[in-house]
């Protein structure tokens, strides 16, 4: 069996293993939900919690050490 | 076109019209892509919250179709991105299940869990592409990028499911 042909055999499993969503359809009305969200204070740089900017700020300093990573982290992105 | 000027220059009521009129739409864009109504849900409301942030970005004269999609299609993708490692596997969706006596049990288990370990942005269009059939183009346009990458992502996504695939004789199976 070719490359093609394996590929087209996944593509076959992968649509008799996972079913495309017939059930689309929104039942309810979502504006409350979004009158709420739109109610809620906007999040602002005072709430990012301090390890947050620990980790922003490792990770800041892994990629100017390494510089290597970005592609490797990119890809997995 | 009025309509659209008017959410443009920030009138709430304009965006609420907007919102009715195109929420059935975007979350049944994002239920195809996320495969759970909770989460479809929640997203498509964060996609409206994305929409009336970026208002004033927003040009009358553009497609607010086109513009919705592209936001939901990147609400649902940060959503693939966040929940990757604790992804479970949606135990048969909405949807009428298109079974085959040959691939059951431990196999079909192996090749949805290969399926959701996928990279996000390469699980986004292999879904799009491969499950819901949706066209190259449509799937560029949502997301961003050409035809041409979506072409190259759907091929690579296959590629990572063989690999991961190759305990499984999928030839065997598919027989």
């Amino acid at each position: 069996m070719n490359d093609n042909e394996k590929d087209r055999e996944i593509k076959e499993l992968l649509r008799q293993a996972i079913a495309p969503v017939k059930d689309t359809e929104l039942r309810r009305d979502l504006w409350p939900q979004m009158l709420r969200k739109l109610d809620e204070p906007s999040a602002s740089m005072r709430n990012v919690p301090w390890f947050d900017w620990a980790l922003a700020a490792i990770l800041s300093a892994v990629l100017l050490l390494f510089p290597g990573t970005i592609p490797a982290l990119l890809y997995h992105l | 076109m009025r309509l659209l000027e008017q959410f443009a220059a920030g009138d709430p009521e304009a965006f609420e019209a907007l919102f009715r009129q195109h929420q059935k739409e975007v979350y049944c864009w994002i239920v195809r892509i996320v495969r759970d109504g909770g989460i479809a849900e929640d997203l498509t409301v964060e996609t409206f919250w994305r929409i009336y942030k970026s208002r004033a970005r927003f040009r009358p004269d553009g497609n607010f179709r086109a513009w919705a999609r592209r936001i939901a299609t990147n609400a649902a993708l940060d959503h693939l991105r966040s929940s990757r490692h604790e992804t479970e596997l949606p135990e048969d969706l909405p949807g009428a299940p298109r079974e085959d006596p040959a691939l059951r049990g431990e196999q079909r288990k192996q090749l949805k869990e290969a399926f959701y370990q996928l990279p996000p942005k390469y699980r986004l269009v292999a879904t799009l592409a491969l499950i819901e059939e949706e066209t190259y183009e449509s799937i560029a346009q949502a997301a961003g990028i050409s035809a041409g990458l979506v072409k190259i992502r759907v091929f690579r996504a296959v590629r990572m499911l063989r690999k991961k695939l190759s305990p499984l004789r999928v030839e065997a199976v598919a027989k």
